[in-house]
């Protein structure tokens, strides 16, 4: 699993029969109606490095790079292809049997993925530095001095992009176990994410607030492991299936109703653990099981019967943002906006594209920031014209990069996330009891 | 003779340095089209602009004696754009615009790379309607449709795409750019040279410009989902409704494979045991729809229907709809290849080919869904399999001949709305006779002297 594409179950690469219907979902096929830049252009790239026809070239390892990730054509396809796999496959391959990258690359990889992203305490002490020098003013100053010149080329580029780190990180908000107040009906885990933990710990908080009003005990354990989606996605497979691992020792999935991501990107890598470790003897049976119990925040609360807020928030127009994948990946697209809806004052007017990627996708606007621009301009025209007060996502990684669009186009747009609207809307009740 | 260096460049001072793909990973994408098991590797691939490119790249062509492979978005079912050896591809995707609608005269002018779905979106903003709506109408363009004269699930009422091609401009085998048609809704200036293009498959020009007829949207819709117990009851049907003097816009069945697929992949609460789907859409002004409508539902009841049941609005007709709609992604993803095929025989005749489709199935042992347009007697019967199972593969070899057998003996045709391309040049002189046969291949020697455009297509 993962390994090469040479050794990936074949049926696989021959479920795409070619159709063509993936290819107006594309945003790379749109953007430059090249076959290459579409899902059934790359899969015969990939099919042709599987027959031995082509080898992994430099122009191979850039078309899978230039591919966003987002998972629309798995949307589209009829034949229920699995991108997805095959994607992550080829990144794994080049991983392993592509072209030696730059020495500084490789550093900088082994430095993040392979280090920061491995070890929880590390990358939050990593997350407290950059906090630290945002809060100081030091990056204002840094950049005044134009010091970041002095950073490698891969860090330059992100410095700017970098988010900006949040004063208290999740453990220091939420208590290892917390119960509802009265008719505990769950016990879900909750799983608190790097970035989102980094720089969303508040969104977390908000999290669990939502669980809790309706029902569930919420375990969060302070110290939590990295999910591996990273890794996956930029072809470490190994590291990705020992992270699994850790992660499935940190929450027997035995113990719990649910497990709960609020990250689209982890949540549909988080969902695939029994395709990870399937050839792990003694994980295969819990993984598995791991991949019936998790839930996207959205979709356990509608199943389990979300309670609708009682009125009391002031008038509100939202608009949402699919991220690509909750939507495609997990194919959670109704509830986010179900929930909205039960929130009494909030208006629901929908996006036009919402589903189109914004960019983001994951590492993208750095390895690729000119497409990655693109895109983003299309999506704060759509959201601009809907005359929303509020647009409402939930992945940290699209709420950075709309975050950033709205921020460069001067509007004044505020971004939220659904439980943070939801979580709000039970607040606000209980002061109106008081 | 393989291209060279000095080829490339010609080509390049054409349509730009960006648009003449020759690196391997730029052109392994173009191998194929929607057909399967069938590649080929081009030269080169060229993305022209407009038709003086177009026209440009043919003459540089036909000057070197260099095989032109026109394709649109390559969804092609019968490998009309799959390479042929030591060709040019001519892709057309960049050709995308819409030139003009006319709402007065209800007309639309288009470049031929453009979107099928496009041309009706772009009717619906003056309330109109561009009828014919292949199953690909999101990704196929308008001129690979005209080249396949391709078909949709309102054929029946509406017609094809020649049903609706008003004028064409075209680049012809030597270059010369030839306007065919006008718009006029009377015209017998002379031979009616667009329709020899129509269907052509990019053997005899390349169709640069559309200008396509378009209708007034209806009103009004019903839908409605028959079951039943046997085929022919379901074909009695069809056969009764036409004999009343409706023409409802939609007629199309599900066989039981197909119905036990789709239930596996959409749950929509299909009846598993039920040998037979009709799904019947009547669409015009309010009242006679409603008229139709009941009319359809009794004789569905008089010929044993098992279970009707009419949508109320368009929430419920949608889903209806997608019991038929979703049957080839159903189909698709049962096993790795997936062969649909396309034969048509007279209406009267469905029940019986339907039948001996599932007969012949039985024998070799192969799994088939077989659904399609039963208003029009087009089938598509689907097999899956496994193209690398050698042993499978010829089964399916054994069973198209015995299919093809049974259609013509039937009356009917090989190919109903895919094209002969590669696939079904085999059995085309046994289905015309010589004369005909021979007459085809007149023509295209005529206007093709030096056989260019789209060689071994249609004919060896
Ligand atoms: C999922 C699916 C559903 C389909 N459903 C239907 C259906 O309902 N009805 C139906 O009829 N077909 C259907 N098809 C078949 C196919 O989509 C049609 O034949 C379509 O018209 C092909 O359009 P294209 O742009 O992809 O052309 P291509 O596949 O690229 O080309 C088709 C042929 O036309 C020629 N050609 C293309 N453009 C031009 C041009 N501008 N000038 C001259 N020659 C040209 C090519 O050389 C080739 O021979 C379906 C295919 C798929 C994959
Ligand atoms: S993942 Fe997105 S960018 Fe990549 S091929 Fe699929 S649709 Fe295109
Ligand atoms: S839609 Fe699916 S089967 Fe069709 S070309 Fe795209 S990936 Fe392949």
């Amino acid at each position: 699993m993962r390994g090469s594409l040479k050794e990936l179950d074949y049926s696989i690469l021959q479920q795409c029969m070619r159709c063509g219907m993936c290819l107006p979902a594309c945003p790379t096929y749109d953007a430059t109606k090249r076959e290459r830049h579409s899902p059934r252009g790359r899969i015969s790239l990939m099919r042709s490095v599987a027959d031995g026809e082509l080898k992994i070239t430099g122009e191979f390892v850039a078309e899978m790079s230039y591919c966003l990730g987002c998972l629309a054509c798995q949307t589209a396809c009829p034949a229920g292809v699995d991108y997805s796999n095959l994607l992550e496959t080829a990144r794994s391959d080049i991983q392993t049997h592509g072209p030696r990258a730059t020495l500084v690359a490789r550093f900088w990889r082994a430095v993040t993925i392979r280090g920061l992203f491995m070890r929880p305490r590390l990358l939050r002490f990593a997350g407290r530095c950059l906090g630290l020098y945002q809060q100081l003013g030091l990056q204002t100053a840094f950049r005044k001095l134009h010091l970041t010149k002095l950073l490698p080329p891969h860090l330059k580029k992100l410095e700017p992009q970098a988010p900006t780190m949040a004063r208290r990180f999740s453990h220091q908000l939420i208590a290892a176990v917390e119960s509802p107040l009265q008719g505990k009906r769950h016990r879900v885990a909750l799983l608190t994410g790097c970035v989102q933990d980094l720089a969303f710990s508040a969104i977390n908080r908000d999290t669990a607030d939502v669980l809790l009003a309706n029902g569930c005990e919420v375990y969060t354990p302070p110290i939590q492991p990295c999910c591996g989606s990273l890794h996956a996605h930029n072809g470490e497979a190994e590291a990705a299936r020992t992270l699994a691992r850790r992660m499935i020792d940190l929450f027997p999935p035995s113990e719990f109703d649910a497990i709960i991501s609020n990250a689209g990107g982890c949540g549909n890598h988080l969902r695939h653990y029994g395709q990870l470790l399937a050839q792990d003897p003694t994980y295969i049976t819990r993984a598995k099981l791991w991949d019936t119990k998790l839930r996207d925040i959205h979709e356990w609360l509608i199943q389990i019967g979300c309670r609708a807020p009682r009125p009391g928030v002031a008038a509100l127009t939202v608009t949402y943002h699919d991220s690509c994948h909750l939507t495609h990946g997990q194919k959670v697209t109704s509830q986010p906006r179900e929930l909205l809806r039960l929130i009494p004052g909030i208006k629901l007017v929908e996006l036009p594209e919402a589903n189109w990627c914004c960019g983001s996708a994951g590492i993208y606007n750095v390895t690729q920031p000119e497409q990655s621009e693109l895109l983003l301009n299309r999506k704060i025209d759509h959201i601009l014209r809907t005359g929303a007060e509020v647009l409402a996502t939930s992945n940290p990684g699209c709420h950075l990069q709309i975050a950033r669009g709205l921020q460069a186009a001067g509007s004044n747009i505020q971004m939220l996330q659904p439980v943070t609207l939801l979580a709000r809307a039970y607040k606000s009740e209980q002061s109106a009891g008081r | 003779m393989p291209l060279t260096e000095s080829h490339f460049q010609e080509l390049r001072k054409i349509v730009g340095n960006e648009n003449v793909l020759t690196a391997r990973e730029d052109i392994i994408p173009y191998e194929f089209d929607g057909t399967a098991a069938l590649k080929h590797r081009a030269e080169v691939v060229i993305l022209p602009a407009n038709t003086q490119e177009v026209s440009a790249c043919v003459k540089f062509a036909a000057a070197h004696k260099i095989p032109v492979v026109t394709r649109g978005s390559g969804t092609g079912l019968s490998g009309g754009s799959v390479p042929s050896e030591g060709c040019l591809v001519l892709c057309l995707t960049r050709m995308d615009k819409i030139i003009s609608v006319d709402a007065a005269n209800l007309t639309l002018r288009a470049q031929c790379g453009v979107i099928t779905a496009n041309v009706d979106a772009a009717a619906n903003t003056h309330g109109l309607f561009y009828p014919p709506d292949p199953g690909s109408m999101k990704i196929s363009t308008i001129g690979g449709n005209v080249a396949e004269n391709s078909g949709g699930l309102r054929g029946l009422k509406y017609g094809v795409t020649r049903d609706y091609v008003m004028g064409l401009e075209v680049v012809m085998p030597d270059g010369q750019i030839a306007r065919l048609g006008n718009a006029c809704v009377k015209d017998v200036a002379g031979y009616s040279m667009k329709d020899l293009f129509i269907g052509s498959e990019g053997t005899l020009g390349i169709i640069t410009e559309v200008l396509l007829k378009l209708l007034p949207k209806p009103a009004a819709r019903r839908t409605m989902l028959a079951s039943y117990d046997r085929m022919e009851d379901a074909a009695n049907t069809v056969s009764a409704i036409i004999a009343a003097r409706i023409i409802p816009c939609t007629l199309e069945f599900l066989d039981r494979t197909t119905i036990g697929c789709v239930e596996d992949y959409a749950k929509i609460g299909l009846p598993r045991d039920c040998e037979a789907l009709l799904l019947m859409e009547t669409d015009g002004h309010p009242s006679a729809v409603e008229d139709e409508a009941a009319k359809m539902l009794e004789i569905a009841r008089a010929h044993r229907a098992r279970d009707v049941r009419v949508a109320s609005n368009d929430a419920e007709a949608l889903k209806l709809a997608s019991a038929r709609r979703s049957a080839f992604s159903a189909l698709a993803r049962v096993r790795p290849t997936t062969i649909l095929e396309d034969v048509t025989v007279p209406r009267d005749q469905l029940a019986t080919m339907v039948g001996f489709i599932a007969q012949v199935a039985k024998k070799h042992n192969l799994l088939v869904g077989t659904f399609g347009h039963m208003g029009d007697g087009n089938l598509h019967p689907t097999f899956l399999t496994d193209e690398r199972n050698a042993d499978e593969m010829h089964r399916v070899h054994l069973a198209l001949e015995e299919i093809v057998d049974k259609t013509l003996e039937l009356g009917g045709t090989i190919t109903g709305e895919h094209g002969i391309g590669l696939a079904k040049k085999q059995w085309l002189k046994r289905q015309l006779g010589e004369a005909s046969h021979g007459l085809m291949r007149r023509i295209k020697h005529s206007l093709d002297p030096h056989n260019l455009l789209n060689p071994g297509k249609i004919f060896d």
